[in-house]
């Protein structure tokens, strides 16, 4: 896999919600194949405190005009300066990093689960998982209506179910209450996930229950994103992984999760 | 264009730019972004006898201008570098210098030997400065006998350039740096990270899963300048400078402090291809101060 590392220009940052940002960026030269799940390394430059790159999962791609999109919350200082970015302004870009989720095969049954800034690898995974002919549900939870406005992101691609911790949209509660899980008999073939930690040992341990094969895509801290510091590592049946090189996309039964 | 020669223990260097142990993998990262064969030599991850798993997560946090790390030498032992690794890097054209490290004096010795076997590695690096483990590592280089014990029991198994890095969390870096020239060191490489911890206000929790780990990176670019200089007056063996390297002005700095060439670290996480970019920009600078050869840098601070 060949890999850039090339100063952006940034096109366009907009915000769906008050507290996240899609940015969109155009590379000087051809973007090479973006699986979902690939992730790249921002410079955030000038910004006190911010030394090393930040790690961002690839949201969308046009590689016909060069674009590279990304979908960002605002949690600390690299994002929020990040978020002020102009039109013109340069940045630069690591990508693609990471492995991918892997694609079941057509006409299976697929469950994506996401909440908070991990629904970003869900755009290129719900595009292959459409054109490889899988049936698709996304369940989107978030704090209130406002965090699941980006739900509307994945209409395309199959069907949409949200939660809401106050019940402002979907169902009240969180993704692993929604009712889709109540029924007893839970019929996917594959099911992946992408947020806060707790949530996808949630997940996971509900697919383990159903003997469903689940993948999570892991957010540790890292400081280099491309291999080279062991830094990001995780547990797994086989001893430490880099989440950056071998991962970020594990099967859950990979991993040493206590679930 | 001016000689980037350099020499350290009677092994020629291309040009003065390495990179430093555990900050450059095994090389293999790196290729995405630029041609190995540039470098004027590499010193791959860190290796000790046995397969290590290192510390627990988290390993890292950031600082003002740095890092803190405690991945603590996880790697699968020397047998595997010579067996797996080493066969897919040797083709590299630049000098590939494995760092060795042990818990004991045997440990550091039976390394050694192995290494001393491959014909194509010129040198190794003694690694007696890691802060990140629990037996061994720093607790050799913070004490003069034990960091002349190991560096002459070393010696005697190894027949090629032997580099010791030292450890800066110690009082008088020079004295030791004598003790393990005295000891048959052809070279000596600092600094290695300087011990630090970092507490999580919010949720009242140390930040790294060991509570200290090591700095890195522009925060220690003074104190590493400052050591380098104290062992450059101090010894007549080559030093290597390294701290905080993140261009070429700070590589400039360093040889003129005293080293006779430098490697470079953290800078590698932030801009992979910062290595080359140094190698032109130091030779962009002799040219602009008129200089035939960079090893005229060495030393040529003046007061
Ligand atoms: C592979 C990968 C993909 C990611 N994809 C996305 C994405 O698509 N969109 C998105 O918004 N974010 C994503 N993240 C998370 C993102 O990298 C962090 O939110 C970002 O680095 C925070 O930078 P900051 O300077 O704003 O925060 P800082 O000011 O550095 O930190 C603010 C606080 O958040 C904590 N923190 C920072 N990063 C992390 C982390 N990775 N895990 C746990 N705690 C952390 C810090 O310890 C601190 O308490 C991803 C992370 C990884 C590893
Ligand atoms: C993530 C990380 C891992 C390191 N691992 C090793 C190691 O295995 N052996 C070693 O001698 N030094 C190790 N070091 C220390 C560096 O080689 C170097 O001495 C130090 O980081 C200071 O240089 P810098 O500021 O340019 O990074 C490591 C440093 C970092 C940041
Ligand atoms: S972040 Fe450096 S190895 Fe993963």
């Amino acid at each position: 896999m060949s890999k850039i590392i090339a100063d952006h220009v940034v096109v366009e940052v907009r915000y769906p919600v008050n507290d996240s940002f899609i940015i969109t960026l155009r590379s000087p030269v051809d973007i090479p194949d973006i699986l979902p799940g690939n992730f790249a390394e921002i410079q955030i430059e000038n910004t006190t405190g911010v030394f090393l790159r930040r790690p961002f999962s690839i949201l969308d791609v046009d590689y016909e005009s060069r674009m590279i999109s990304f979908f960002i919350k605002i949690i600390g200082k690299g994002t929020k300066k990040l978020g002020e970015a102009k039109r013109g302004d340069k940045v630069s870009l690591i990508y693609p990093l990471g492995n991918s989720f892997s694609l079941p095969e057509p006409g299976k049954k697929v469950l994506i689960v996401g909440g908070g800034s991990g629904i970003a690898p869900f755009v290129l995974l719900g595009r292959n998982l459409k054109s490889n002919n899988n049936d698709v549900t996304f369940l989107i939870g978030g704090k209130s209506k406002k965090d699941v406005l980006v739900s509307s992101l994945f209409s395309g691609f199959g069907k949409v179910l949200t939660t809401t911790e106050d019940g402002s949209a979907g169902e009240k509660g969180f993704v692993t209450g929604h009712s889709l899980f109540k029924s007893g008999n839970i019929h996917f073939d594959k099911i992946y996930s992408c947020g806060p930690e707790p949530m996808m040992k949630a997940i996971g341990k509900i697919a383990n229950r159903n003997g469903i094969d689940c993948e999570v895509s892991l957010e540790n801290m890292m400081a280099c994103g491309f291999g080279a510091c062991l830094c990001c590592v995780t547990e797994t049946i086989e001893g430490n992984k880099r989440v950056c090189k071998e991962g970020p996309v594990f099967n859950v039964n990979y991993l040493k999760w206590r679930i | 264009m001016a000689d980037l020669r350099v020499n350290i223990g009677g092994l020629e260097f291309k040009n003065p730019v390495t990179t430093a142990s555990g900050t450059f993998g095994n090389g293999e990262e790196f290729e995405d972004f630029f041609d190995l064969d540039l470098l004027g030599g590499m010193f791959v991850k860190g290796m000790t006898l046995e397969p290590r798993e290192g510390n627990d997560y988290p390993r890292m946090a950031e600082t003002a201008s740095g890092m803190l790390n405690a991945v603590g030498l996880q790697n699968k032992g020397v047998d595997h570098f010579i067996k797996e690794i080493y066969p897919r890097i040797k083709h590299f054209d630049t000098h590939i210098i494995p760092n060795i490290n042990g818990s004991t004096v045997e440990d550091y010795i039976e390394v050694a030997e192995k290494l001393n076997e491959i014909e194509t590695i010129p040198a190794i690096e003694l690694n007696i400065s890691c802060p990140n483990v629990k037996a061994g590592g720093m607790l050799f280089g913070t004490s003069c006998p034990s960091a002349i014990a190991v560096t002459e029991a070393v010696r005697k198994a190894y027949d090629k350039v032997l580099i010791v890095k030292l450890s800066p969390n110690v009082t008088d870096i020079a004295e030791i740096a004598k003790g393990v020239e005295g000891a048959g060191a052809d070279s000596v490489s600092l600094i290695n990270t300087l011990l630090g911890m970092a507490v999580d206000a919010e949720k009242r929790k140390s930040v790294l899963s060991t509570v200290t780990g090591g700095l890195s990176g522009p925060a220690v670019k003074p104190v590493a300048l400052r050591m380098v200089w104290q062992v450059y007056n101090a010894v007549k063996i080559p030093v290597f400078g390294i701290g905080g390297i993140m261009n070429a002005t700070d590589a400039v700095e360093f040889m003129l402090a005293g080293a006779a060439a430098v490697q470079v670290g953290t800078a590698n996480f932030i801009d992979p291809q910062i290595p080359v970019k140094i190698i032109k920009g130091i030779e962009n600078y002799l040219e602009r101060h008129h200089f035939d050869s960079v090893s005229e840098l060495t030393g040529a601070m003046e007061i």
